[in-house]
């Protein structure tokens, strides 16, 4: 039996979403954009998933954009941004690769993270105040929940300064590991732009959503046939859509139970694998911690070692990010928290999910013991 | 057995997995991801990595890639850098078997409770007569690499497998063509997978390190020219040192790196008697107490080059410098250059190190 505790990396699809986006691929299989009753059948399923995605994020149904994933929400809201309005970009030093390599890519500005990995506002107090009139600031994109070792960044205090200090600029916010631990109704009203990855929430992979707020338009990434109101062009992914949507409700509804049932799991494994080894390292308190993240360093043994041996014991965890050649990468999260090295190449995730059991966890904690054991021999 | 196999995305190594798998042993494959810059090589670069996987699950085993790259810089890129600003001229692949294949990895793959290495060489682990192993010539002779893996002591001996030694290359295509592995035709990887083909050392060299222009020097004192980067040239070169036509072929015979010369000769200047070589890694640790037995060797020192008869003396007190002693003068041995010992019959490899400057 399989032990999956990599729910931040995608988390099975809700049973509900894929019962509800069966019909999409073998019955109303029409174009959404065409002009007969069949395409208007398929057409009245996104209008209805576009509504349901607007009640869970708390915005209208003309805020939401569907697309291919995080990856492409992001890309959008910062190259967008800036090829929209000109200016700089600017992001954490501890953004997920498909904010901070944009922001790179337009030579923007990375701002410091402190010890926790969340966006040191100092630091964004005085990068956004050294912009002046020649050099303004197009968009300011902080993570919501860090995708690593699950920081919460404080988006209010993170809005403030913006608004205060760059009241032109857009505030992105990359909430795509907030979806099951936030109400996302309390996100969207502090940023511009939202993006969201459905397969991290219970829907498929391959489709992402986008909340931008009306007077803050983006320049399209894509361009063709002018779907989603000309914002992003492609023929509508129809079961995907409606599955989202439903993944995306269960996911509000269920919300708060699940918070507190999954908080107490991850607590328990921190407590037991802090007990049971010596020299392991919670990476970030638990109060600035969503609750499916258990970010871990253990001292003495190498990420690829330790993961090896709990694949080995049917044990499905991760370290840090993979390169295209499927090898791990050092860290760039710890790396900006400053986390030590002797630390930091133990690095191990656990996240866990709506699946997650207490026999995981009993799973996690005694595979974890017997292969820390094994490599430090 | 519970082997791991280094599986590079060549054919050799594909075929050394499927060797291992129907002999019956527990076989998973590993690609090092090892240099992280740019590479146009062919070699660990991504599309490598898809082949060995595509090899890996195609015969049904698993697969996995560590990332090295940071042993990689420290003990492969680093050192070559630095031994040409020193004058030598180092060989990286063996420098990345020595630390990587056979150190880092079979560390790594002791911890994870492997019981044994293999890699897709063309070489053969033999036990002799009195149960020491020894590194014998491969199968097939052309594709012979005893000489980059002769750094293996016992220890690492007895914990490697070179499953496919005893093949030829043609033997090896063969079964990947049977077996429909897609490295079945893939071409034999030549270079330094760090250095590119279009800007060559130079270009790798120029972007890391500051170029010494030099005084090319006649052996008689006469100044003969003039060229740009002394941390290129390498004992034994003719081409590139911007000299005039005619006369008899001149060759570079020293690089004086503290004076900044390149001091040529013609090819008789170029012929020695012997030198020294350090660093000297033995098969068996007994053989240096034993070496009376192997003081006919003969001597090899480059990848595919011939061996040569010899003799070796010790130097000094330990038994990691010694001094070769050619029985017809050869031609010399470009400092940083790995020399291997082979014994009389030329088949099994004793020791090897780096010749001295």
């Amino acid at each position: 039996m399989l032990t999956y505790l990599d729910h931040a990396a995608t988390t099975p699809m809700r049973p509900e979403a894929i019962e509800a986006m069966m019909p999409y691929l073998d019955g109303v299989y029409a174009n959404p954009s065409g002009s007969h009753r069949f395409a208007r059948q398929a057409r009245q399923a996104i209008d209805e998933a576009r509504d349901t995605v607007a009640e869970a994020l708390g915005c209208k149904a003309g805020e939401v954009i569907f697309t291919s994933g995080g990856t492409e929400g992001d890309n959008s809201a910062v190259l967008g941004a800036v090829r929209k309005r000109g200016g700089v970009a600017v992001c954490s030093a501890a953004e997920h690769h498909a904010v901070l390599h944009c922001v790179e890519h337009l030579h923007g500005r990375v701002v410091h993270v402190n010890t926790l990995g969340s966006i040191d506002l100092d630091s964004l107090s005085t990068t956004l105040a050294a912009a002046n009139n020649e050099d303004p600031i197009a968009v300011v994109s902080v993570m919501a929940v860090n995708n690593e070792v699950g920081t919460i960044t404080p988006l209010t205090e993170v809005a403030k300064v913006v608004r205060k200090l760059a009241p032109n600029a857009l505030l992105h916010t990359d909430a795509v590991q907030a979806a099951c631990w936030f109400d996302l109704r309390e996100v969207s009203k502090l940023v511009d732009v939202m993006t969201l990855s459905a397969h991290k929430f219970g829907g498929p992979k391959g489709m992402g959503i986008m909340m931008t707020h009306l007077g803050h338009e983006l320049e399209p990434l894509i361009l063709g046939g002018g779907q989603e109101r000309d914002r992003r062009s492609g023929t509508h992914n129809v079961a995907g859509i409606i599955a989202s949507a439903t993944a995306l409700r269960i996911t509000d509804v269920t919300r708060q139970a699940e918070v507190e049932r999954i908080s107490k799991l991850r607590d328990r494994l921190v407590d037991d694998v802090c007990a049971a080894i010596p020299n392991v390292l919670e990476t970030v308190p638990r109060e600035n911690r969503v609750a499916g993240i258990a970010h871990l360093c253990i001292k003495g043994c190498e990420s690829e070692a330790i993961l090896y041996l709990l694949d080995e014991a049917d044990v499905c965890a991760s370290a840090a990010s993979a390169c295209a050649s499927g090898a791990m990468e050092p860290s760039h999260v710890l790396q900006a928290m400053g986390v030590d090295k002797e630390w930091s190449m133990g690095a191990l995730r656990f996240s866990l999910g709506h699946t997650t059991t207490d026999l995981d966890i009993d799973r996690a904690i005694e595979a974890l013991s017997e292969s820390v054991h094994k490599l430090r021999r | 057995m519970k082997v791991l196999v280094a599986m590079s995305g060549g054919v050799d190594s594909s075929v050394a997995a499927a060797e291992l798998k129907a002999s019956g042993h527990e076989v998973v494959g590993v690609t090092m991801r090892l240099w992280g810059g740019e590479s146009d090589t062919g070699c660990c670069s991504v599309s490598d990595v898809d082949d060995a996987r595509r090899v890996a699950q195609q015969l049904g085993i698993d697969h996995l890639v560590f990332n090295f790259s940071e042993d990689f810089n420290t003990h492969v890129v680093n050192p070559y850098i630095d031994a040409h600003v020193a004058g030598f001229t180092p060989n990286p692949c063996i420098e990345c078997n020595r630390h990587l294949k056979f150190d880092r990895l079979s560390e790594r793959a002791r911890l994870l409770g492997f019981d044994a290495i293999a890699t897709g060489h063309h070489a053969r682990i033999e036990r002799d007569d009195n149960s020491t192993l020894r590194i014998a010539r491969a199968h097939d002779e052309a594709k012979d690499q005893s000489y980059v893996v002769h750094m293996l002591d016992q220890v690492e001996l007895g914990y490697t497998m070179f499953p496919v030694g005893h093949l030829t290359k043609t033997q090896v295509r063969q079964r990947a063509e049977e077996l429909g592995l897609r490295t079945a035709a893939k071409p034999d990887s030549q270079d330094v997978c760090f250095i590119s083909r279009t800007g060559g050392r130079e270009a790798f060299l120029g972007k890391r390190i500051p170029f010494r222009s030099a005084q090319v020097v006649h052996e008689d004192g006469t100044l003969v020219g003039e060229i740009d980067a002394l941390e290129l040239v390498t004992v034994g070169q003719r081409k590139g040192l911007g000299l005039p036509g005619g006369g008899p072929k001149q060759y570079v015979v020293d690089v004086d790196t503290p004076n900044a010369r390149v001091i040529i000769g013609d090819e008789s200047r170029l012929m020695c008697a012997g030198f020294a070589v350090n660093n000297v890694a033995w098969s068996d640790l007994g053989d240096s107490s034993r070496l009376s037995k192997f003081n006919d060797v003969m001597v090899q020192s480059s990848a595919h080059g011939q061996a040569s008869p010899a003799t070796i003396e010790f130097v000094g007190e330990s038994n990691d410098s010694v001094r070769v002693n050619w029985l017809s003068s050869q031609r010399r041995i470009a400092p940083g250059q790995s020399v291997v010992f082979y014994d009389a019959t030329n088949r099994y490899v004793i020791g090897g190190g780096i010749a001295a400057n």
